[in-house]
């Protein structure tokens, strides 16, 4: 009775990920495996090319050729993710510090603020850094007026401009998880630490770091793979020049019309995110068994 | 009762122990400590200085101001005036890593990522003691707490009585001048926390340390303080050792706080003025022909607890209560009259 009842409670949630999570993931692996219609959309027959494409050129007699241009913007994109998680860490966790040092009031505040930007869309926001970054935009009209520059820095269309839309998106998702952990940290442990002669950077390293790693751990994975697989930070900021994996397959259902390969490249992603989780995960385990 | 008695009366209590001159370790001087604008006063004019190898203790009522006390010795409050002397050095500015001063915390406060033996090993590892001789520590440490075989869990898989032991492992390993306990039982269950009333006894005098003490338990600051502090509203009521406090408590407070106690006033034969003065229930007994009746009064109650016998009397408008060695009692409303030795009332000043 009680395991009709779960389940029963259980059906909406599993209807909703089955409905809007796996058919479409099982329609991309569908289309991965199958031919590209010149006019979008799929055809007969089944074929693994998709895949072979990703390293390989096969020209009109069927040779391959192996050709590294998608791999290196698979490596740049992991490396700007990389880069995106890092920095989100480095700035998160003390602003996750300073937060959680203010009055209760005063927290509610800051912790508002930071998920103030998720009521704009992101589009907008993105759109923003354009205004504020271009040749006659804000900084540089601004370093212009003041006098410290003739002419206007290249502030928009590299590769720093995309990882700073990065870094502004998902900082959030690094914050908010590594404050919880340390809400939860016993202050008592902190004057324990200093009480037994601890200064302030053996407390981080000893204690505070071993404690908050779960939610470091969460904010990584939450900031590391949506970077992984963003498009619109590059294809806005970064002016379509740096192409990352995420524009990569938005081209191929848009302007290319390669379905599969598009299809592939998404499978490639979702396979590169699950690894990090299951890594992630052993990891973990690893620890705790030690611990 | 005059000063001359009071002098007598204390050094017979100390006879029994003959120890060298105390050292003092601990001079705490003028200490205040003002809140909100200097509106709110947590702790007024306190001075006491504490001895080498002395078990200290700070009792009181929560909010009396004893764990802000104990948490400026540690480093972790400061005073707004005074000063505090550790070892002759001020140590007022001092951050709690700067002083050789260790503390056991109320929930223990053991690190929950690191194994007994790793929390032990903690603070000599801060003071980049020898790796060897580290390992040699936390062995002794751990057999001084009993705990050899624990030393590979985690704080989680301990029971509290063996939470609490190495939290005071922790805090001993270093070698601190001074260990701060504050309200070290409070989370134990009664009959654990009378075996460690005696552990933590037996564990100063074989260690040396100065312990301090802090709880609200009077029974506990008796059983195991050479010396204690009466706080109450942020001043020290009364100091001197648990004899002294329990045989001559200097005021109402510490009389009723003390204890039980009976608190006679009025104006007496043979006195010149009104007197307010408190008698143990023990020291009460019926009134004999060889011990004649210093008060009469109507017997409320009597109630039989085996070896004793807890009577209520009541005169003169007031309830006294006695503690009377199993005596057959004479019928609840008739009247009789109570005796006390001279030495067993002594006088209040408010």
């Amino acid at each position: 009775m009680r395991l009709k009842t779960t389940l029963l409670l259980l059906l909406p949630a599993v209807g909703l990920i089955f409905l809007f999570m796996v058919i479409p993931m099982l329609i991309s692996l569908l289309y991965s495996f199958m031919t590209a219609n010149v006019y979008g959309g799929v055809t007969m027959p089944f074929t693994f090319g998709a895949y072979v494409q990703m390293l390989f050129d096969q020209d009109f007699s069927g040779n391959l050729t192996f050709m590294p241009d998608y791999l290196l913007i698979m490596l740049r994109s992991v490396y700007l993710a990389l880069a995106t998680t890092i920095l989100s860490l480095a700035l998160g966790f003390p602003i996750a510090w300073y937060i959680m040092c203010q009055t209760p009031a005063r927290r509610t505040l800051l912790l508002t603020l930071v998920t103030l930007p998720f009521w704009i869309n992101t589009l907008i926001r993105t759109y923003c850094w354009i205004l504020l970054l271009r040749d006659s935009g804000l900084v540089n009209g601004f370093l212009q007026y003041l006098g410290l520059i003739d002419h206007p820095l290249p502030l928009l269309y590299n590769q720093p401009a995309i990882l700073l839309g990065l870094v502004y998106t998902f900082l959030p998702f690094m914050v908010l998880p590594i404050y919880a952990t340390l809400e939860r940290l016993d202050p008592r442990l902190v004057e324990a630490a200093y009480d037994l002669y601890a200064s302030r950077w053996r407390l981080f390293q000893r204690v505070i770091w071993p404690l908050t790693k779960p939610g470091i751990a969460a904010g990584t994975v939450l900031v590391f793979a949506p970077a992984l697989g963003s498009f619109l930070q590059p294809d806005m900021l970064g002016g379509g020049k740096q192409l990352l994996i995420g524009s990569l397959i938005e081209m191929q259902f848009t302007s290319s019309r390669n379905w599969p390969f598009g299809s592939a490249l998404a499978m490639l992603v979702t396979i590169a995110v699950v690894l990090a989780l299951i890594l992630q995960s052993r990891r973990r385990k690893v620890m705790e068994a030690r611990a | 009762m005059n000063a001359a008695d009071a002098v007598a009366l204390s050094t017979s209590g100390n006879q029994t122990r003959q120890e060298p001159a105390p050292k003092p370790l601990i001079a705490i001087s003028g200490v205040e400590k003002r809140f909100g604008g200097g509106e709110i006063r947590a702790l007024s004019d306190i001075n006491i200085t504490i001895n080498e190898r002395e078990f200290f203790t700070l009792l009181g009522p929560s909010g009396c101001g004893k764990t802000t006390l104990l948490r400026m010795i540690a480093g972790f409050e400061h005073p707004s005036s005074g000063s505090i002397l550790l070892a002759g050095k001020n140590v007022l500015g001092l951050p709690p890593r700067a002083r050789s001063v260790n503390m056991v915390f109320q929930n223990y406060a053991l690190f929950p990522h690191l194994t007994v033996a790793q929390n032990i090993a903690f603070g000599m590892e801060m003071l980049n003691w020898a790796k060897f001789e580290i390992s040699e520590r936390v062995a002794e440490v751990l057999t001084l707490v009993r705990l050899e075989a624990y030393h590979n869990r985690k704080p989680a898989q301990l029971s509290g009585g063996q939470q609490q032991r190495v939290a005071l492992a922790r805090a001993l390993a270093p070698r601190p001048q001074v260990l701060l306990l504050d309200e070290p039982l409070s989370a134990l269950d009664m009959k654990l926390r009378k075996e460690m009333q005696f552990e933590l006894k037996q564990l100063q005098q074989e260690t040396g340390v100065t312990f301090v003490l802090v709880t609200h338990d009077q029974e506990e600051a008796l059983a195991m303080s050479d010396r204690l502090a009466v706080m109450s509203a942020g001043r020290v009521q009364q100091l001197g050792t648990p004899q002294e406090i329990y045989g001559k408590p200097v005021n109402r407070f510490v009389a009723d706080f003390i204890g039980e106690a009976n608190l006679i006033s009025g104006l007496l034969l043979g006195r010149q003025a009104d007197v307010t003065f408190s008698v143990r229930p023990e020291r009460i007994e019926l009134a004999t022909a060889s011990a004649p009746a210093r008060l009469y009064g109507i017997l409320q109650a009597a109630t039989f607890l085996g070896a004793d016998t807890l009577i209520e009397v009541e005169a003169g408008g007031g309830i006294i209560r006695a503690r009377l060695r199993g005596v057959q009692m004479a019928a609840p409303g008739s009247e009789i009259g109570l005796f006390w030795p001279d030495d067993a009332e002594w006088e209040l000043r408010e």
